[in-house]
Formats: structure tokens, sequence, C-alpha cells
């Protein structure tokens, strides 16, 4: 059995502010080290997938620059391996992608070529790790059309920001996007999983017909074809739900199992190597439940706060918290707590920023 | 651009490192929380715009050559040029590799391949930052056919050295390879230039000579200062380490967790590469206390870390204390442990309430001539049960389980074999 991997990370989310102005939600950075495609494309490379497309749109630009070659995830290959599915303009004219089955639609070409029999649809903006072998086999033996990934949300997701769905035994008898009052907690994960030719079928009939969703397609099959729903119970998170949602995703690898989870189980997650020195901790520093990335060097005070690569804390600086992206420098005597701080942003000498019931963004290279 | 090709001499054993090297060769010996010795030297050739590099290798080269692999982290997997190992072979004149001399003129056709105007001989063993353009302009500017890379060492170690006299013209009047009376400090750092059609004549008389060790150092150096040859010194004045020995290895890395080390890995504008696995960033837990030390990717700390050197993945358990110490790769240490002035090896594991390199000083039952910091060392995949005291200038070998353990009080100076 072939499995071509697609990742729709063409997203743009207003909620994310600033994080996003300058780069695809797809693009994210998190834990210090990685960004938000690292984990779908960790988990398909992990699960033997060897032809990976994603499919981008809204500002690509540091996205391409992290997937590169795939090099990292042993996807540059002579054969199958990285195949960027950006938005063109041919002789029949141009367009922007109208949505997810729109985007796959217009890039049918990598669907028809390739001699994989099944395709395996995620998105660049989901925190997990998952062991996508089991849920090919779930597929299998359920004699399922197409298999959707569903979890159980708690009271800390926002329901009606998902898709919320209802099960028969493994199939799904309704889907309702994004419901004012969900019924059930039960949400779609959008990790889709099925043949390729029953997804182009479907494409075929109902893109040209101006329906450009894929889940949209999908409920309007659930009475004709076996939609099953695998349950995933691992951790899964959206970072596009917005900065709070961005936040807690990243405080959340402070927890013990929650880092054995996303870091050593079901393979490694692989990222876009950096070269930079190991972490240099200075005799005034003290840390305190965080997470400090290669190329650091910190004489400060840091307590719970993501610290990416690169991040110099001087000493007599407080950092608490926080998340602190890339190459972001933290100058004697400032205080920093419940904030973002993007890539490149300097925090001047006694300079203050405390977030309160909102947290505290400042965004790439800002100055304070 | 210049026709210049670097030879990485990268065979040897390293007999001082004792444990250490007992599996791997010298150049392999990680340092620095996540290089191996050959990184740096490696890392200049590129830094310095030189992308063909033969690397020399011979003593135990197997995680030497999966570490280089194709040279991909140097960005020296290439159409043209790029890296090339180098192994002893069988065929014609070949053989072992006698000598460093010896290594080079073996692989003589392979130079020739390449045609270059130059040759740089570099070890795969020190650690340093050097810009070869330097001393290949110093080289060409004196017109001279030979080049030694050579810094001043205090001279009550200059005997460990090969050491010249030069005169104002900075030309070579006299060399002795490790002299017991010193007629200057002036230190060969093992850094050669050549010019290839110069070196290859004398490559093949020394090859001829029976009475030769094949070395560049004993032979080929002395000779030609011998012929009066145009051999110039250039003097280095960077950070320049041959670790050779366990204490200048533990030293060495101390040295880097200094508030100002002397050799800046941190220098954006000169990296060091490596191939490292990968692994999430360090995690410090909160009771941890850090200071003045060097963690690595994929640590996990809940213990009280000081003026010490953790590799990637090291675990360091709840109320344990690592001071004054190195701990490669993997090792995970227990709950309640004390480690001081140690080398702990790769993949090591220590159990609960641990002690080691605790007690009086004593001279090694082992090896004295090895063992002589006063540094206890533990070699790679050991492990070591709970409750166990070890003292200073101790070894644990390679591979040692709990079951060579006959007593849980290892004196200062004794040692731990793995039994068959």
């Amino acid at each position: 059995m072939r499995v071509l991997g697609l990742i729709l990370a063409g997203g743009h989310s207003e909620s994310l502010g600033p994080l996003v102005s300058k780069r695809a939600s797809a693009a994210l950075p998190v834990f210090g080290k990685y960004r938000a495609i690292d984990f779908t494309l960790s988990n398909m490379v992990n699960a033997g997938i060897r032809k990976v497309g994603v499919l981008t749109q809204y500002n690509p630009r540091s996205l391409m620059d992290h997937l590169g070659s795939g090099k990292e995830w042993d996807l540059d290959r002579k054969n199958g391996g990285l195949f960027i599915l950006q938005p063109y303009v041919s002789a029949e004219g141009s367009y922007w992608y109208q949505g997810t089955a729109d985007a796959i639609f217009q890039n049918m070409t990598i669907l028809r070529r390739g001699e994989e029999d099944y395709v395996l649809i995620g998105s660049g903006d989901h925190i997990y790790k998952i062991d996508f072998t089991k849920v090919f086999e779930f597929h299998f033996s359920t004699g399922a059309d197409i298999t959707l990934l569903v979890k159980y949300l708690d009271e800390t997701y926002d329901l009606t920001k998902y898709g919320i769905m209802q099960m028969e035994g493994h199939r799904i008898v309704s889907i309702e996007e994004k419901p004012q009052h969900p019924r059930g907690n039960l949400a779609f994960l959008g990790i889709y999983f099925m043949n390729k030719y029953l997804l182009m079928e479907l494409l075929y009939n109902y893109v040209t017909k101006g329906e450009n969703d894929l889940l949209n397609i999908i409920v309007a099959q659930l009475s004709k074809l076996k939609v099953h729903g695998f349950l995933f119970n691992g951790y899964w998170r959206n970072v596009k739900k917005g900065i709070d949602e961005y936040f807690r995703i990243n405080m959340d690898v402070l927890k013990k199992e929650i880092r054995e989870e996303l870091f050593y189980k079901y393979g490694k997650v692989y990222t876009k190597l950096k070269d930079l020195p190991p972490p240099k901790i200075g005799s005034s520093a003290v840390i305190k439940n965080s997470i400090i990335s290669d190329g650091c060097i910190v004489n400060g005070h840091v307590e719970n706060s993501v610290l990416f690569r690169g991040v110099i804390v001087k000493a007599g600086a407080i950092v608490e918290n926080s998340v602190v992206m890339q190459d972001t420098v933290i100058e004697e005597g400032a205080i920093i707590k419940n904030a973002i701080l993007d890539k490149e942003v300097l925090i001047r000498q006694q300079s203050r920023l405390v977030g309160k019931e909102k947290l505290a963004v400042l965004e790439k290279r800002a100055v304070l | 651009m210049r026709r210049v090709l670097a030879l990485i001499l990268a065979g040897g054993h390293g007999k001082r490192l004792g444990v250490l090297t007992e599996k791997i060769a010298k150049p392999a010996v990680p340092f620095g929380g996540k290089y191996r010795l050959i990184d740096f030297t490696l890392s200049n050739c590129v830094n310095s715009g030189i992308y063909h590099v033969g690397v020399l290798t011979q003593y135990r080269p197997h995680l030497l050559n999966s570490h280089i692999g194709i040279g991909r982290p140097w960005d020296l997997d290439r159409k043209k040029g790029g890296l090339v190992i180098l192994q002893p072979y069988l065929g014609g004149i070949a053989g072992w590799y006698r000598g460093t001399a010896d290594a080079v003129y073996q692989n003589m056709e392979f130079v020739d391949e390449a045609n270059p105007e130059q040759v740089l001989i570099l070890s795969g063993d020190h650690v340093y930052a050097m810009d070869y353009n330097d001393i290949l302009d110093f080289h060409i500017l004196k017109n001279a056919e030979g080049t030694i890379a050579c810094m001043e060492v205090p001279i009550d170690e200059a005997s460990r050295f090969g050491i010249m006299v030069t005169d104002v013209e900075s030309r070579i009047i006299d060399f002795e390879e490790k002299p017991k009376k010193p007629r200057s400090n002036l230190a060969s750092l093992g850094i050669y230039v050549f010019n290839w059609s110069f070196l290859k004549e004398y490559l093949i008389k020394d090859a001829e000579n029976e009475q030769s060790t094949h070395d560049f150092g004993k032979d080929i150096i002395p000779r030609l200062i011998r012929e009066n040859r145009r051999i110039f010194a250039f003097k280095f004045n960077g950070y320049w380490r041959d670790v050779g020995t366990i204490r200048s290895y533990w030293e060495s890395n101390l040295e880097l967790a200094r508030p100002l080390p002397p050799l800046n890995l941190y220098d954006r504008h000169w990296r060091f590469y490596t191939q490292t696995e990968e692994m999430p960033p360090a995690y410090c837990a909160p009771e941890s206390r850090i200071s003045n030390s060097i963690i690595s990717e994929g640590c996990e700390i809940h213990g009280i870390v000081e003026n010490s050197v953790l590799f990637q993945g090291v675990h360091i358990g709840e109320g344990s204390t690592i001071k004054n110490s190195v701990i490669m790769t993997g090792t995970v240490v227990g709950k309640n442990c004390v480690i001081e002035n140690s080398v702990i090896a790769e993949r090591v594991i220590i159990k609960d309430n641990v002690q080691i390199g605790v007690g009086n000083d004593a001279p090694s039952q082992l090896d004295p001539e090895v063992y002589t910091g006063l540094i206890t060392v533990v070699g790679m995949y050991s492990i070591i049960p709970e409750n166990v005291r070890i003292g200073k200038n101790c070894v644990v070998g390679v591979g040692v389980s709990e079951k060579d353990f006959t007593s849980s009080e290892i004196p200062s100076g004794g040692f731990v074999l793995h039994g068959e």
C-alpha cells in the first residue's frame, strides 16, 4: 500500500494577530525549535510516507525557507519526496485556492501521476503525535471508504470553533461545522484518510459544481459512503485557534507527560537544522520549569517559559510565563511576564512588559 | 580560486585518553556538549572556503565514519571535491599506514587526481578556530616550500611538542620533535602547508628510507630543515588545544562554560558544524539549579549542575549534584547522586545514591601514566549500581555491568573493568 501525504498549510488566522502578519500559521514557531508543520510532517514520514505535498498560499516565505528541499524529513528523494503545491497562473486563468477541496483539485496532477493508492490529508497547524499506521489498519479492518480522525475535546477547547460530529459505532452519521450550540464534544481533527481514486472522483464531482470545502463534500456523502471515525486519545491542539491557544500549547510542553508524548512517542519530530552551539548557563542564572534551546545564553531569571534558539537573557533580567522566540535579546534588569515575544525582539535594559488578562505580544524585530 | 586540498589525519588512537578512546578513534571523541573533535577541523576547512577534504582513518574508524558520513553537516557533500574518506587499503605499495607521512604517501594518487597547488595537512583531534587563508597567504607571501603553524607554549610544556627555532624572517632553522631540552617555546600545532609537487618528492624519498618512521614530525620536517629547504613558521595567536590527556580534555571542556570562554562557540561568523541526533530542547525542572554550565538538547535536569558540560540527552535526577564534570550523550544519572571532577562517557547509567569523584587524592592503580589528572573516568555503556561510592582518579571501564562491582566502595585510584 502506498500513501500520498497532503498537508494543508495555506492558512491565515486573523486571531493570531501579529504572529501571523509575516508567516503562514503552519510556520508558527513552537516549543523552542520547531514549527507547527513539523508535527504533521514528521508523523507522516514516521509512518513510512515517502511523498508529501504541501499546499501553501498565505505568506509562504518562512514556510518555504523552513521546508527547503525536505532534507530534514528525509524527503529529498529521487522518487517521491516533498512537493510544494502553490497556487499558480495557467493558460486557463489564475485562481487562488477557494478552499481545501479546491486547493487539492487544482493540484490534481499530483494525485493522477503518482503510484499511490491512498491519500492522507492533514493540516500544517496541528500539534500532535500519532502512529498513522494504526489509522491505516483501522481503515481497512472496518471497511471504511473514508476515515476521519476524531477526538472527544474537553472544556479547554472552544467547541464552537470545531466540527462536532455524531457517531454510531465506527460510522459518522452527522457533522456540524462550528455549531453555535454543539451537540456533544466529539470533534473532527481535520485529518482524512481515503482511497485516492475516491478522492479524485469526489473532487471532479463537487468542485466543478462550486463546492470548495472538502469537509462539506464529505458531509454530503455521509449516507452513501462509509465515513468512519478513528478515535484519537492523545494530545492534539490547533495553533490556529488564537493567541491564547498558541500560548497554551507552548506552555503545555513544560508538563512531563506531554513532553514525552510529543517528543519521544511514535518516532521523533524532525525540524530544520540550525547548527547552533548548546545553551550556556551563566553563574547568576536561575532557570525553573523552562525549555532552553540551542544557542541560548542565560544569565538572568527564567521561569515557566519557553526560550527558542539563540535567545539571550542577560543578568538581572526576569522572564516569567513567556514564550520568547528565536534570537530575541533581553537586556539587563528587564522584566517580561505573561508575554509572547516574536523573533529578533530587543528588550532594552530595565524595560517592563507584563501581560495581564491579555497576553502581551511583541511582533518580530520590535524594540522595547 | 586557490587550488588547495586538505588532508585530515584522523587515524590516531589517543592512548592517553584511556577508556575514552578504547572503542573510538580520538577524532571521534565528543567535545563541547554536541561536537566531536574532528568537527573543529572540518568546520575550519569549510569556513575557510576549502571544500575538498580527504580524511585519513585507521584506528577504529567505525564511529568516525558514521559521524562524517558523506560530509553533509559540513556542506561537504559535493558534486566536485567534497569529502572523501581515505582508509588503508591493499594493492601495490599499500598496507597499514606506518606513520603520518606514509598515510599521505599511500594516497598520492588521490592528491594527484585533485591536482592542488598546496596541500593543507591537518589533525582531526585538535580544538581550534583558524582561518586557513591566513596561513596560505603567509605561505605564498614567503615564497615558502612548506609552512608550519606554531604557537608559543609555556616552556615546561614544550617537550610535549615539535619545537622550532626561527630566524628573523620566520624561516625555520631548527626543528626537534618532543625535545628533552627544548631550545625554544615555539611549538608546532601539527598544521602544515606544502607545495604538493615539493612534498611529493620528499614523501617518495622518505618511503624508500628504511630507517624512517614515516612521520611528519619525526622524519619529514627534520629532513627538510637539514636540507635547508624554505620552511617557514606561521605564528598563530588564537585558541588551539590538543586535548591529548584526560586532564586537558576535562579542562578544555570546562573552559567553554566560563563567562568569557577562550573559544567562542557562539560566534555566528565562525560556526562549528556537526552531525547531531534530532532532539527536543533542554528542559530545566522547577527544582533544578544550573550555573556556569553548558547543557544540550534533550537534557532533562532536575538536580544541581555547576561548572559542567552536559551533552545531548543527559538526564539528571532529583537531588543529584554534578560539579566540575563532563557528561556525554545519553547518560542517565539517578536520584541523590554526587558527581565531581569526572568525565562520564556516552550512554552510561548511574543509579540512585551513587557518588563519583569524591574523597582523597591517590595515584591510579590501573595506569598512572594515563590516569594522572585526579579525574575519575567512566567508560561508555557502563552501569553503576545503587549506593556505590567511587573515589578520585578512578577508572570504570567500557561496558562495565552491575555485577562487575564486587564492592560498593572504590577507593581513590581504584578501578573496575568489564569482567568476561
